[in-house]
């Protein structure tokens, strides 16, 4: 399968699953129990957060994979993760607070898994703007390879840092962010959408991918015609 | 044998040039003034409120002022070439890492120690007796803002927006540090059970070892072009 | 390639460089460079600011990655045996590379701690007294004039004993004490043994120390001769053919 296929598949997939989960999640899955229907955000809220987890992973691993062995594609699939992660980390972000607003009452608070999330938000954005400040592009890829490395190994310190201190300082949230009951129905909603989203970000990631490797092709004539 | 020979070299020059002008600590030092000076005014009179901020206002210091020394650091540097002239002796790249560590690290600590007695007496506490305990909880902290901040100022020591992208970075990496060293100073300076700062400093060292080890690991591709 | 050597042996270059190629984002800086400079040679290289002289000066000192190509050092591959390299190099760039706040003395010190160098005391007041710098060693760098500075910077090469010598703009701000310095430096390297690679505008002094000219343009080398083949004159005419304004007398 060719990169133009895969990327057009995951594109119909993602719309598909999109479209499925919007069903699923507004008319399929009864509102809940205790929230009411203000609860459905959570089929986009945890999709976009279970999503950027792994796409915070992958800017890892490929950061790992390029410092090592120098590839560029695994630094571009780095650069395309980290941007992808940070839209939908702040997507998430941005849901979870409209979700807050009627249930806690609040826009923000300091629970122990929001703050942590704001903070990979903060790293990773630091990311982006580290790439787009450094004028040679394969020493930007190199700092925030090393940056996004010690990024991502530092997120269960401060996760630990964060709850240790917000149990000392105020009493656990109730209410947390996440289905409050597993009825199938929900179960079913969650999935879908969360296996939308997946397809979506792998959209992003090949159709940014391409991008790249034009802009490889177009370096590499430019070197042939006037080296 | 000569890779600690170079690490106490680049140590004892980055300190020895400091010494000279004293232009860096003394900068470090009156805005960790500053900022303990401004944050007591502003909090009033309420005594109560500040002895419940203070060790986290102590630590807010030292971190600004980190930074500073941080960015003076590579600055100097940077002038007339001299990292490049540094990076072309035939010394391990990190040796070269390590030495500006105890160098950064050494400052922070100097200037630390010089802004504790000022802290005591605008805020009103007895340090003297808690001194060994406040620097078993500062050591490590300290460690920690140079070991991250040496790697980051590293990165972005030639960039256009410099001044701001190093706290940009540093911060929120080293956001579980600063938690960690407030409330093991917080314990030390409410008179609370000392074992109550024990986990807070494993996080420390948690935090402080990964990042030695990943600076290491990979300072040789920061500094090659 | 290979030259003779004073037996008659052929004699293994000590820069080697085959198709070097670097480009910036966009921009050609080197467009495939091929270059072999022999032990005892000195090279003098021409050209304007943009030619690509520094770029070049900067890959052998291990400070830029190339884009393509190989560079072989001292018989090393720069990007296997980085130290190797450096060990045998010894460079003279733009900025002089001192802490200003540090003294004389103090700057060879470290220099000497940092190269590993056995008795740094005594290698250090021998570079000091090379260079004319004896009387001023426990004074402050911030309190030289540039010339002193260049003297300075020459004198932590010499603590080398570089075997590969790479020189940017050598003759800017130079004192006439600073210039016999370095004639003489230049000169008792290339007795011992050294092969050198001066990037200079100023043509007739970059001619009268030189062994071999060679004239960079835009990236590319376009001319590549020995000294004694080219007369002072003719390479003139040959410069600014190529565009080039010299500078200096």
């Amino acid at each position: 399968m060719t990169g133009r296929g895969v990327e057009r598949a995951l594109g119909l997939l993602a719309a598909l699953g999109l479209l499925i989960g919007l069903y699923a999640g507004f008319l399929y899955a009864p509102p809940d129990g205790v929230q009411g229907e203000v609860q459905r955000i959570m089929y986009l809220h945890v999709p976009l957060i279970l999503v950027s987890y792994l796409a915070f992973f992958i800017v890892f691993v490929a950061s790992i994979l390029y410092l090592w062995r120098r590839r560029d594609r695994a630094d571009a699939i780095a650069h395309s993760s980290a941007e992808i992660g940070v839209l939908f980390t702040a997507l998430a972000i941005a849901a979870g607070s409209i979700w807050g607003r009627p249930t806690w009452g609040t826009w923000w608070t300091w629970d122990a898994r929001l703050t942590t999330t704001t903070i990979l938000l903060l790293i990773f954005i630091g990311y982006l703007m580290l790439r787009a400040l450094v004028d040679d592009h394969s020493r930007g890829a190199v700092f925030s390879a090393v940056l996004a490395i010690i990024g991502f190994l530092d997120i269960p310190i401060i996760h630990m840092s964060v709850v240790w201190w917000r149990t000392l300082h105020q009493p656990p949230s109730i209410l947390r962010p996440g289905p409050s009951t597993v009825a199938p129905e929900m179960q079913v909603a969650l999935y879908t959408n969360l296996a939308a989203w997946l397809f979506l970000y792998g959209y992003f990631l090949a159709k940014r991918l391409r991008l790249e490797e034009a802009r490889w092709e177009l370096n590499r004539l430019r070197m042939e015609n006037l080296g | 044998m000569s890779f600690s020979r170079r690490v106490w070299a680049i140590a004892r020059k980055d300190l020895l040039a400091e010494w000279r002008d004293r232009e860096s600590v003394t900068a470090m030092f009156y805005f960790a003034f500053l900022v303990l000076f401004l944050f007591s005014f502003a909090l009033g009179a309420d005594q109560a409120l500040i002895r419940g901020a203070s060790s986290g206002l102590l630590w807010l210091a030292f971190t600004f002022t980190s930074v500073l020394g941080l960015s003076r650091s590579v600055q100097g540097e940077l002038e007339n070439d001299c990292l490049d002239g540094l990076l072309l002796y035939p010394a391990q790249r990190e040796a070269i890492y390590l030495g500006k560590l105890v160098g950064n690290f050494s400052s922070i600590l100097v200037v630390e120690l010089v802004i504790l007695p000022i802290f005591a007496v605008l805020y009103n506490m007895d340090l003297w007796a808690q001194l060994p305990k406040l620097m078993v909880i500062a050591v490590p902290g300290t460690l920690g803002l140079a070991a991250a901040g040496t790697l980051l100022s590293t990165m972005t020591a030639g960039l256009r927006a410099r001044e701001a992208m190093l706290p940009f970075l540093l911060f929120p990496v080293t956001i579980p540090l600063l938690l960690a060293a407030v409330r093991g100073t917080e314990v030390v300076l409410h008179g609370e059970p000392f074992e109550l700062a024990v986990p807070w400093l494993k996080l420390m060292a948690a935090f402080d070892i990964v990042v030695l080890v990943v600076s290491l690991m990979t300072f040789e591709y920061l500094v090659e072009e | 390639m290979v030259s003779a050597g004073r037996g008659g042996a052929p004699v293994l270059p000590a820069i080697e460089v085959r198709r070097l190629v670097k480009w910036y984002g966009g921009q050609p800086a080197l467009r495939g460079i091929d270059l072999a400079v022999a032990p005892e040679e000195i090279l003098a290289l021409f050209g304007s600011n943009g030619a690509g002289k520094t770029t070049l000066l900067r890959i052998l000192a291990g400070r830029v990655r190339p884009t393509g190509g190989t560079v072989q050092v001292a018989g090393h591959m720069l990007d296997r045996d980085g130290n190797e390299v450096r060990r045998a190099l010894g460079v003279l760039a733009h900025g002089h590379q001192l802490y200003e706040a540090l003294t004389a003395r103090e700057n060879l010190a470290y220099a000497a701690a940092m190269l590993g160098l056995d008795r740094p005391s005594e290698r250090v007041a021998q570079a000091l007294s090379r260079v004319g710098l004896e009387s001023a060693a426990d004074s402050g760098v911030r309190t030289f004039s540039s010339g002193m500075k260049r003297r300075l910077a020459l004198a932590k090469l010499m603590l080398r004993e570089p075997k590969v010598i790479l020189l940017d703009e050598p003759f800017a701000s130079l004192d006439l004490q600073a210039t016999k310095v370095l004639e003489e430096f230049l000169m008792a390297s290339k007795a011992a043994g050294a092969c050198t690679i001066l990037a200079t505008h100023n043509l007739t002094m970059g001619y009268g120390v030189a062994d071999r000219v060679a004239i960079l343009r835009q990236g590319r080398l376009v001319f590549d001769g020995r000294r004694e083949e080219t007369s002072l004159d003719a390479f003139r005419a040959l410069f600014a053919l190529h565009g080039e304004r010299e500078e200096g007398g």
